[in-house]
């Protein structure tokens, strides 16, 4: 006779070799190490929380610090690498194996850890991708979560940075695996349930607080003024043109530029109502300008933003907050709206190569993707129409008589140069290297030349839609690629026809005067200037203060 | 520390144009563009002093589209460059010589 439970008898075996060390559900700091030692076997699947704001930091350390000889080869799948612990638990023979999907800030040492041999890397995933597999064939048996507060019972309230809990807390606690949650403080009645106690095996009261990257605060007083020359040229020539009322922006200072141009330049075409009503996007202090002059309906975000906290509170006609008043953020669910809500994902990248790929990957680095390709890519399983998503598919399949469908507007907005002098365009991206050296068996491109709808740089735009052929294609890209080689390598006719059929557009095509491309043109100049936009309720990090 | 020189022929003079014309600042990754209307015989003369050595081809390539956009005569155009790329120096060009031509600058 078969056993049906074998997980289950297995996660009991587990909870009994704990018993000693847990009073209800707590466990004493002091015991943390003592705790996974006792739950860990050899070989487990592990989720280890952290994305590139919330960090179940307390139980990477403790876990980096358990007994190589009692638990080893562990498999980690997780978000995003970003602590010196995430990756020392390879180095002390801890864990072996990887599944994840953003590497930012250890990308260089888990490039040089992957050439050793120390790591083998399943594959870099989206987020919504290794979400999914969570479900399917990486389903976690231990996961270490982090909480703002949890009560005796469990409840874990998490604040504003909801972020991945709920997903990996679901995908563990539903296949019999086990729920360890590193929290700030004991409380006891939570403000609100994040995370029904039923679902959680142990909370740790964490020595300090879990640490929070201020990671999309981008300081105005940073933003040059070829950047709001593209924000204007994306203003008028792509917001305006298309009417895009559903969006999602990219981190970096191209787009907080557009932020910020709502209130002055946007507001001055008349736009106002007309373009950027509903995002899914993190509370971007760069964008509390366009909050308050009336731009934005709604905002959903896959995480929160150190500082924005009052503001969020004070605006809940706008933001998605809870009974508390804090926000409520997923960003299982964010990366969904973003990819099947929205009619526009604008980013910038790295390296462009003559296809329309784009990639963030150099050499000696494997920096991953994060939620990247699923804003910047066409929803194939979308079945509403709006106006914009129309318009996109008309250009793209021309009105033939073929099948009507729409497609997402995907912006690549990069500066032809970027620092150092290295060219956006390329004629082969750095990814065909990297995927050499690592022994991947795909180059890694965050979004595919056929996802690109259109390529913005300081020349012009390139409406990709619109090009019927490889050809055409190619010289569009090189048409805006400025003084790169790429870019000078270009078919001057075929370039000034590709203008002549607005396939290229020029800011003087689009009537924009570059003298009003100034610094005077942004809402906000400083971040002194997003406080006093916000009536002093956004209180910015020690680090982005200078007054 | 480089100088380079370029000469352009076939613009137009601007008719009443202002005594000059200055934009950007001097500081890294920037430049500042001084107009001035000069008795050069019809051409338009471009002095570029940059730190940044050995971009002689990028400079002619950047200088010639701009004179294709605005084909001036009789200006002389002075460029102290601290390491601006191509772009910063095309939209500083683009702001001096539209106020140039155009007059005062809005």
């Amino acid at each position: 006779m078969r056993d049906w439970n074998l997980q289950g008898r297995n996660r009991d075996a587990r909870l009994a070799r704990a018993a000693s060390l847990v009073d209800g559900k707590r466990v004493a700091a002091a015991n943390a190490r003592a705790l996974l030692e006792a739950v860990l076997e050899p070989g487990d699947r592990v989720c280890l929380e952290g994305n590139n704001q919330k960090q179940a930091d307390f139980l990477a350390r403790t876990l980096a610090s358990v007994d190589p000889a009692r638990v080893n080869g562990l498999h980690m799948v997780q978000s995003v690498l970003a602590l010196p612990e995430h990756l020392d638990v390879f180095e002390r023979g801890i864990a072996s194996k990887l599944d994840f999907s953003f590497s930012g800030p250890q990308g260089a040492r888990l490039a040089r850890m992957v050439a050793d041999g120390r790591i083998a890397v399943g594959a870099i995933h989206t987020y919504l991708e290794l979400f999914g597999r969570y479900f399917v064939d990486l389903t976690p048996r231990i996961s270490l979560v982090a909480a703002q507060a949890a009560d005796a019972a469990g409840n874990l309230y998490t604040g504003p940075n909801t972020e991945d809990t709920p997903v990996i807390v679901e995908a563990t606690a539903f296949k019999r695996g086990i729920v360890i949650a590193q929290v700030n403080e004991l409380v006891d009645s939570v403000p609100r349930v994040d995370i029904p106690g039923g679902w959680v095996d142990f909370v740790i009261q964490s020595p300090t607080p879990h640490y929070i990257e201020p990671l999309f605060t981008r300081d105005p007083a940073q933003i040059s003024e070829i950047q709001v020359l593209m924000a204007m040229m994306a203003i008028k020539g792509i917001y305006a043109e298309y009417g895009i009322q559903r969006l999602n922006h990219g981190i970096g200072f191209d787009t907080a530029a557009i932020e910020l141009l709502l209130p002055t330049y946007a507001e001055s075409l008349g736009l106002k109502g007309k373009i950027c009503r509903h995002w899914a996007l993190n509370p971007h202090p760069a964008l509390i300008p366009a909050i308050e002059a009336g731009f934005v309906e709604s905002v959903h975000s896959f995480g929160s933003e150190l500082g924005m906290e009052a503001y969020i509170r004070a605006r809940p006609d706008v933001f998605f907050t809870g009974s508390d008043g804090n926000m409520r953020s997923n960003r299982a669910l964010s990366q969904a709206a973003g990819h099947y809500a929205c009619d526009l994902f604008i980013g910038s990248t790295l390296q462009i190569d003559l296809a329309g790929n784009s990639s963030t990957a150099t050499l000696g680095r494997i920096a991953g993707f994060g939620g990247a390709p699923n804003m910047g890519a066409d929803a194939r399983g979308r079945r509403h129409a709006s106006p914009a998503w129309l318009k996109a598919g008309r250009e793209a399949r021309g009105d033939g008589g073929r099948m009507p469908r729409g497609q997402k507007l995907v912006v690549q907005m990069v500066e032809t140069f970027r620092e150092h002098m290295q060219p956006a365009f390329v004629d082969r991206l750095d990814a065909w290297d990297l995927a050499e050296s690592a022994g991947m068996e795909l180059p890694p491109v965050m979004i595919y030349g056929d996802d690109v709808t259109h390529i913005l740089t300081e020349e012009g735009i390139a409406n990709l839609l619109l090009c019927r052929t490889d050809e055409e294609r190619e010289q569009a890209i090189r048409g805006v690629a400025g003084y790169t080689p790429v870019g000078r390598g270009r078919d001057r006719r075929m370039v000034e026809n590709l203008r002549d059929r607005g396939i290229i557009r020029r800011a003087e095509d689009l009537g924009i005067d570059k003298r009003m491309a100034t610094r005077d043109l942004l809402a906000a100049r400083s971040v002194k200037d997003l406080v006093r936009a916000s009536g002093g309720l956004y209180d910015p990090p020690k680090r982005f203060r200078n007054w | 520390m480089e100088i380079l020189t370029y000469e352009y022929r076939g613009g137009r003079p601007v008719a009443s144009p202002p005594p000059s014309v200055l934009v950007g600042v001097v500081g890294s990754g920037n430049l500042e563009v001084l107009v001035e209307p000069a008795p050069l015989g019809g051409l338009c003369r471009v002095e570029v002093q940059t730190a940044a050595v050995g971009f002689g081809a990028t400079w002619q390539a950047v200088l010639d589209d701009v004179f294709a956009r605005h084909p001036l005569a009789d200006v002389r155009i002075s460029i102290n460059d601290v390491g601006a790329t191509p772009a910063v120096v095309g939209l500083r060009l683009d702001q001096a010589l539209d106020a140039f031509a155009g007059g005062a600058q809005p």
